[in-house]
């Protein structure tokens, strides 16, 4: 296991009331992301553990591509990640900001 | 033209969601009453497998089980789903902890019934001391809760099927919901060739592991009392289907569901494969019944299948 961190200055605070959502599933080539609005509207941090170890290059690109794509600003995100790629990071970190920008509990 | 997203009801949409393909989380979403269900020990609050970093293996927030409660048809219901992707659905530590207070707390409150969605392949085995104690406490807390009144519904469609412990503990609850790719067995296919050879069992033949462990099968035996086919509203109709028949349990209903099982046994044992079972209980080619489409197999069923509402 690896474990990666990242944290981001943002422009604008993530939309929505819902205070967490959870995404995805941890099994091969797939992953969970938890969010939960926990942080300053200007901030937003990224954890993640996961199976496949070396390739913090990839994950910090495929990080600073999203938070450059949706400013997901307040947000924390912790990842649990089964050796999921590219893309279905970049899918599922999309489907947590919108799960959480939806208003309610 | 397909409708706007908006326009669909959640009847609809759980219509159209494979109970198979689905999530815990989602299963739970469109087998509830629209928004009511609330979790208990959510994913927040991290309470993950003190085992697997061990075994530098990955976590889950929820380790797998989804646990909590929610209304069905306006009723309170205690629900638990396990994820069946994650690690094959199997029961760690914490995983069984969580099905094990849920049923403590129905069995402290004893008029809201509970229903566990089970997706598993048995006990985790990086976790294997624990996860088969979890089993036993599982089993105790069901027939505890069973004892003061509360109905356990188990309803099995997922990819892991239900098996090892999991099949124990269906084997508990006071009635159980299949559909045709949920499977109910104790010991898998793989299991069983790697100990009795490939003579006995040859777990590459699909069409054999169906036939003996798959849904329909169970549903003929009487070890289900309701086939579902496979999308959540199905399941949803057949945990309320289940809830209205249940009825009382104690010694008398053991003693019926010994019996039932030690007359299938004499009836059946000299049967070699699940075909021949089909035709002693009086099905007319019943080769062709795994090709049935479900709402023709469930009226087979319904005419032919055996029950154990009465046992149990």
């Amino acid at each position: 296991m690896e474990g990666l961190k990242f944290a981001h200055s943002v422009r604008t605070r993530a939309g929505g009331t819902r205070q967490s959502a959870i995404v995805g599933v941890v099994a091969s080539g797939n992953l969970e992301v938890l969010v939960e609005r926990v942080l300053p509207d200007a901030e937003c941090a990224i954890d993640i553990k996961t199976a496949a170890v070396g390739f913090g290059e990839v994950w910090t690109a495929v990080v600073g591509d999203f938070v450059e794509r949706y400013s997901p600003g307040g947000l924390r995100f912790s990842i649990n990640d089964g050796g999921a790629r590219p893309d279905t990071v970049s899918l599922r970190l999309a489907q947590a900001v919108r799960s959480i920008a939806e208003n309610g509990q | 033209m397909t409708a706007p997203l908006e326009d669909i009801t959640p009847a609809e949409r759980a219509r159209g969601t494979s109970f198979y393909e689905a999530s815990a989380r989602t299963r739970l979403e469109l087998l509830l009453d629209a928004g009511s269900f609330i979790e208990f020990i959510g994913p927040e609050q991290r309470e993950v497998s003190p085992h697997l970093k061990i075994f530098d293996l990955p976590e889950q927030f929820d380790d797998g089980i989804v646990v909590g409660r929610g209304r069905l048809d306006g009723s309170p219901v205690f629900v638990a789903a396990q994820e069946g992707r994650f690690m094959g659905g199997a029961f760690g530590e914490v995983h069984g902890a969580k099905l094990t207070g849920l049923l403590r707390a129905a069995r402290e409150i004893g008029s809201i019934p509970v229903l566990i969605l089970f997706d598993t392949g048995g006990v985790r085995l990086q976790e294997a001391n624990a996860g088969e104690l979890a089993i036993a406490e599982i089993m105790r807390a069901v027939m505890e809760a069973r004892s003061v009144g509360v109905k356990v519904i188990g309803l099995i469609g997922g990819k892991s099927g239900c098996y090892g412990g999991g099949g124990l503990i269906a084997g508990c609850c006071s009635a159980l919901a299949v559909s045709e790719p949920g499977r109910i067995a104790v010991s898998g296919p793989e299991v069983i060739e790697t100990n009795r050879g490939v003579e006995e069992f040859d777990s590459r033949d699909r069409s054999l592991v169906w036939r003996t462990m798959g849904g329909k099968h169970r549903r003929l035996l009487g070890a289900a009392d309701v086939f579902a086919d496979d999308n959540v509203q199905d399941f949803r109709e057949a945990a309320l289907e289940l809830l209205g028949l249940v009825g009382p349990f104690g010694l008398d209903k053991l003693k019926a569901e010994q019996e039932r099982l030690a007359d299938r046994l004499r009836r059946l044992s000299t049967c070699f494969d699940a075909v021949d079972i089909w035709t002693a209980e009086g099905i007319a080619h019943a080769e062709t019944v795994p090709e049935l489409p479900a709402d023709q197999f469930i009226a087979l069923a319904d005419r032919i299948g055996r029950i154990s509402r009465d046992a149990r």
